[in-house]
């Protein structure tokens, strides 16, 4: 069975998700997400569906559960990359992903999800150097 | 007197599986395109068909899609029409509702679909099963 890869990056896993979803790969994607969460410890898990051409309410509510259960593993889910079109459909549709998190980008996605972190200690300026 | 002959399908699909669900999205996306629709229109008639496919394997054990191009004069787009020989639906104005499912669903599909959709007839039958039309055009 063919499954999403899931990469993990720092503190947070990426799922890009680039196929039309079937139904057993949505199951399998939610199995293999809270695995690897508890696994490595993440505090964020990052879905990227810019190459999602539709999102309807199986898929929303795939994300939405994907959050759910993320969220009692205490990581934060946050999605990104969807386009205009789907945007506006999934309003009209009713779905407005309540329990997700959205950002426009994979770097501002990270952004949010290292917004949870405590304060980093500040050793030196690098900006300025 | 004549009736007005509805037009002949360019295309009839299958709904039995999920498979066929992702099927039904690309032949729709296809036609949609075909029939000129902008983008915003395709996303919302692809996503409404998605809905509808999944309810006809859900709750109407299977069954099929059949699509129409629309070509009225002011009207030009696609109508699809999904057909199964399920239990029908008892209640019409309750299963449009949103929020509401028999099936564990979030309960959007059927009003859901409604809303993307210019067109939009639902017939059902106890028994016999449940016709589901809409059309989308520019």
């Amino acid at each position: 069975m063919d499954r999403i890869p899931i990469l993990k990056l720092g503190a947070a896993l990426l799922v890009t998700i680039q196929v039309d979803m079937h139904d057993r790969l949505a199951t399998a994607l939610e199995e293999d997400l809270t695995n690897k969460i508890v696994a490595h410890g993440s505090r964020g898990v990052l879905i990227d569906i810019s190459s999602l051409e539709i999102v309807d309410s199986f898929i929303g509510r795939m994300l939405d559960h994907i959050a759910a259960v993320s969220r009692v593993l205490d990581a934060r889910t946050v999605v990104v990359g969807m386009r205009p079109a789907v945007a506006i459909t999934l309003v009209e549709l009713g779905l407005t992903l309540a329990g997700v998190q959205t950002a426009l980008d994979v770097e501002r996605g990270m952004e949010l999800i290292h917004a949870d972190e405590s304060p980093v200690e500040v050793v030196g300026d690098d900006a300025d150097c | 007197m004549t009736l007005t002959a509805e037009p002949a399908p360019v295309e009839v699909l299958e709904i039995r599986s999920s498979d066929h669900v992702v099927q039904v999205r690309q032949r729709v996306r296809a036609r949609a395109i075909e029939a000129g629709l902008g983008l915003v229109d395709q996303t919302k008639i692809v996503t409404a068909a998605s809905e509808l496919a999944r309810n006809t394997i859900d709750y109407g054990g299977g069954g099929t899609l059949s699509i129409v191009f629309v070509n009225a004069e002011l009207q030009r787009g696609i109508r699809l029409t999904f057909e199964d020989r399920g239990p029908g639906i008892a209640d019409i104005d309750q299963a449009l509702k949103d929020g509401y499912s028999s099936g564990g669903g979030l309960g959007l599909g059927l009003g859901g679909s409604k809303r993307l959709c210019n067109e939009f007839h639902i017939e059902s039958h106890p028994g016999v099963g449940t016709r589901v039309s809409i059309a989308r055009w520019k």
